[in-house]
């Protein structure tokens, strides 16, 4: 009786398949995937609850919106029909079809402008109902030319989890460097805010001026955060598609409002924050989608000002994606947003899936039509120091992330960088927030420490320190007088110029409060842009933002990426002395010869094949295999192709027994037989990155063989699945160079100074 | 990352408040921060050599009027109003600031007392968009039970 694995388990009583046991291990599994039910709001983008489109205007006020009398408006629907909607095209937008309105964001011919006019005027079940008729591929369009800046950009969150400011600096250094036009970063423990928020100020203006900062805290701690000048703008003003979730979020729409004019008052950017979910995780959806709850998040943010919003379900991602078509839901909510002309800062940044796969896909519905900030906080950090619950994509993507971009054609802004720059970036940041810890007196930054951020990972890279006399040096910058002029100075006594000057400038263009438009950030040299000077004008290929030119030559140029020139240095050589050609080789008499026939580069200008083996141990090999048969081995160079097949061809005919082996300078073998197509032989070794010496001899004898007229085993080859993907350039380049050797010459006989040692 | 199209971009403005835009490049001799020092002066050298507060790093009541007109010519006119009540609050002391908007949140104050703050932001703050914001929300808030609830 033969016992298979599979009956093994058989009578093992185990009768599923291993195959579903394989899959059921993947990380894809390890997600959690629910059906829809509606009555507890989980549903993505369309509950049978959900409100149907009117809207009824009366003496300039709106008296009935979304099947709801305005006797009956809850707080967000006063607040939508009062401030958000634009009742001068309102009854023209809701009269227009919704599947018009979804035509017209794919119609290359319609631009930005006119949709935007006609989404002023839309309530919430009607922008959910013109989205409803789009697929992916459709919103994704949509976004690509609803986007508000025309330049897309991305934030980073830098914390740690030992909240070490010279860390905290470090990385926003890089990060700046990286090309994130916003740092965030956060607390582990709220009293740190101030000193953390120091941090990222200090290191990302010494990493590149201009970059925009923010703490996420508390929503009043955050604004005194934002007065004592620590930040230049705020995402954490959270709003909820519900009344009472609302009122959880310890927030009106008006009190939201009066914040943000707040900030503004300060001289400080924000957007709102929002995302699919967040009802239902508080359990106050009252059975709507989440989609439409997102609408009225949305239409709440505009009514009360903000310039922009995080959507993408930010930190609830993982319930729409447990949910029937929750990664579109969350693409839609990213286009109503830039519908309505608010900047977007696009989720991509809670961990979403364990799976590499599913996360990627999902990345590329916003990173390929880009958005005004792809995530809105990608880790610049390793997972276990985020501090917003472990990033959906980390320091350790950064190379996937730049690869992709070259890979496409595509700007998810973020820039490649040099280990040396990276490093030097950091370690001035820490130096320079060194210098200002010893200036305002806080606990001294050791030179350790310096050094320890400029190479550390994580964390666990630092040495300890006193996180108590910290909070408590907190506690006192925040009550005290010390100001972002007292940092300048510090700065600039400590011989940090740049950074002192870039830290200014960020306090003279609050002064100036270009970055209070919608969807501004500041380019290189502190230029503002945003959707009042890089209006967003897509109207179909060759319109619109476009990766070229110096950005396109910064991304692709990746520094993993080599000069194909000096790719096969290895190979290349001097023309081997024991390789002497004769004269013009004739068709062998001797039925016990075998022809090696070798291609025009072969120990010529290349003297190893790609496997790097010597070419002179590869025929000595072959020769030793055909001899072991007590055949003899003649060697002749085709001149006139570098195909394998062409040389094997060749070899044939000059072959006494008939047979030859054909072998490239990269090591291509094929053991060929007069009078067989070109294209068809007897063995063929394509894997010349496998083949080894011990192979060749192998090869040697079979020849021999068939020759004698056996029917030999066919030589085993190890396949090796990644060799092509690992040396497809070089092969091509081998290549390359054995054709530049070609001659329109008959093959000639080579004398190979070698005896056999059998 | 967005050097490309900074030639482009300058072409890109539409309007009349908008060719102004960014104030910054284009009217920063004018700009004064909120305690009323010109822009020009705030320079590194007056940094290192004078004393300078949280004010001079502030922006103005009337650079936001400013910037809340270019919000309003580039379509943006919710973002408009939002500036405006934000260049009215530029004169409510920061401690006050925060008060405030901690009395706006649900549950905190009496109709008679949303009242009394927009009184004020009229008479002491001369904010009357902020003050006729207020009294919406209270009138909301009243309707929606989101008043301070009196404990019998």
């Amino acid at each position: 009786m033969t016992t298979t694995a599979a009956a093994e388990r058989s009578a093992n009583g185990d009768t599923g398949s291993r195959r579903f046991s394989i899959l059921a291990g993947r990380d894809i599994n390890r997600e959690t995937y629910v059906e829809e039910w509606a009555e507890a709001g989980l549903t993505v983008a369309d509950s049978p609850y959900d409100p149907q489109p009117s809207l009824r205007i009366v003496a300039g006020e709106v008296v009935e919106m979304d099947g709801k009398e305005r006797a009956d408006f809850d707080a967000l629907d006063r607040f939508i029909a009062d401030h958000a909607l634009d009742l001068s095209v309102a009854e023209e937008a809701m009269a227009t079809p919704s599947h018009q309105i979804a035509r017209m964001l794919v119609d290359i011919n319609v631009p930005q402008s006119t949709i935007r006019r006609l989404a002023d005027g839309c309530t919430p079940a009607k922008l959910c109902e013109i989205v409803r008729h789009m697929n992916v591929l459709e919103m994704m369009m949509g976004l690509g030319k609803m986007r508000v800046r025309k330049t897309p950009a991305n934030q980073a969150h830098v914390t740690n989890w030992r909240e070490n400011p010279a860390l905290l600096a470090a990385d926003a250094a890089e990060a700046a460097l990286r090309g994130f036009a916003e740092i965030e970063t956060t607390v582990r423990v709220a009293r740190a805010a101030p000193l953390n928020a120091l941090a990222i100020l200090v290191g990302s203006q010494t990493g590149r001026g201009g970059v925009l900062t923010q703490c996420a805290v508390e929503e009043a701690f955050g604004l005194r955060l934002g007065i004592k000048g620590l930040t230049s703008y705020a995402e954490t003003l959270s709003v909820y598609g519900t009344e009472r979730s609302f009122v959880d979020g310890d927030d009106t729409p008006w009190s939201k409002a009066f914040l943000a004019s707040a900030y503004a008052s300060r001289g400080i950017k924000i957007r709102f924050t929002s995302g699919t979910g967040s009802e239902a995780l508080m359990g106050y959806a009252e059975q709507c989608s989440m989609l439409y709850l997102e609408a009225r998040c949305l239409l709440v943010t505009k009514g009360a000002g903000s310039q922009g919003v995080q959507n993408g379900s930010i930190s609830c991602i993982a319930l729409p994606e447990a949910l029937p078509g929750g990664v579109r839901g969350v693409l839609a909510e990213n286009l109503l947003a830039s519908m309505l002309g608010l900047e977007c800062a696009s989720g991509n940044d809670a961990l979403a899936s364990h799976s590499a796969l599913r996360k990627t896909a999902k990345l590329m519905l916003q990173m390929i039509p880009g958005t005004d900030f792809i995530c809105s906080g990608y880790s610049a950090i390793p997972k276990q120091d985020n501090m917003f619950g472990g990033g959906n994509f980390d320091a350790e993507d950064f190379d996937d992330w730049t690869v992709i971009q070259r890979d496409m054609q595509v700007n998810g802004g973020i820039r490649p960088v040099r280990e040396a720059d990276a490093v030097a970036a950091r370690r001035q940041a820490a130096q320079a927030l060194q210098a200002i810890y010893a200036a305002l007196d806080f606990p001294p930054i050791r030179d350790e420490e310096v050094e320890a951020a400029a190479l550390a990972h994580s964390s666990e890279d630092m040495p300890e320190r006193d996180m108590v006399a910290d909070l408590a040096a907190a506690d006192r910058f925040l009550e005290g007088t010390a100001n972002l002029s007292d940092v300048v100075r510090a700065l600039h006594r400590g011989g940090f110029e740049r950074a002192a000057a870039n830290l200014l400038e960020m306090g003279r263009q609050r002064v100036a409060g270009d970055y209070l438009q919608p969807s501004a950030i500041f380019s290189d040299g502190f230029d503002v842009i945003s959707a009042v000077n890089d209006r967003n004008d897509y109207t179909g290929p060759g319109t619109g933002y476009r990766l070229e030119g110096e950005t396109w030559d910064a991304l692709q140029r990746i520094p993993q990426q080599k000069s194909p020139r000096d790719f096969i240095d290895a190979q290349v050589g001097e023309p081997l002395p024991n390789l002497a050609e004769i004269n013009t080789a004739k068709v062998g008499a001797s039925a016990n010869e075998i022809v090696v026939a070798v291609g025009p580069a072969y120990g010529r200008s290349l003297v190893k094949t790609i496997g790097e083996l010597d070419h002179e141990e590869v025929l000595e090999a072959l020769l030793t295999g055909v001899a072991e048969e007590a055949f003899y081995g003649r060697v002749v160079r085709v001149y006139h192709s570098a195909d394998c097949a062409a040389i094997g061809h060749a070899g044939a005919r000059l072959s006494g027994s008939g047979i030859a082996v054909g072998l490239q300078s990269r090591g291509t073998t094929v053991i060929q037989k007069r009078g067989l197509a070109p294209l068809n032989n007897l063995e063929l070794f394509p894997q010349s990155p496998s083949l080894t010496l011990e192979i060749y001899q192998a090869i040697g004898r079979n020849a021999a063989r068939y020759a004698k007229g056996l029917s030999p085993i066919p030589v085993g080859v190890k396949v090796d699945n990644g060799a092509r993907l690992r040396l497809i350039v070089k092969t091509a380049l081998l290549h390359r160079r054995e054709i530049e050797d070609i001659q329109e010459k008959a093959p000639q006989e080579l004398y190979f100074r070698w005896e056999p040692d059998v | 990352m967005m050097t490309d199209d900074r030639k482009e971009k300058r072409e890109n403005t539409s309007n009349a408040s908008n060719g102004a835009y960014p104030l910054y490049g284009n009217r920063g001799d004018t700009l004064s921060a909120a305690s009323g020092r010109p822009l020009r002066d705030l320079s590194l050298q007056k940094t290192l050599t004078e004393d300078i507060s949280s004010e001079d790093y502030s922006i103005s009541a009337e650079t936001l009027r400013a910037q809340a007109r270019i919000a309003r010519d580039a379509g943006y006119p919710q973002l408009a109003q939002n500036l405006e009540r934000a260049s009215e609050l530029t004169a409510v002391p920061n401690e006050t600031l925060l008060e405030m908007y901690e009395m706006l949140r649900p549950g905190r104050c009496s109709y008679e007392e949303y009242e009394a703050l927009a009184q004020r932001l009229r008479d002491e703050f001369n904010a009357a968009a902020t003050a006729a914001f207020v009294e919406e929300a209270a009138a909301v808030y009243r309707e929606r039970g989101l008043l301070r609830r009196e404990l019998e």
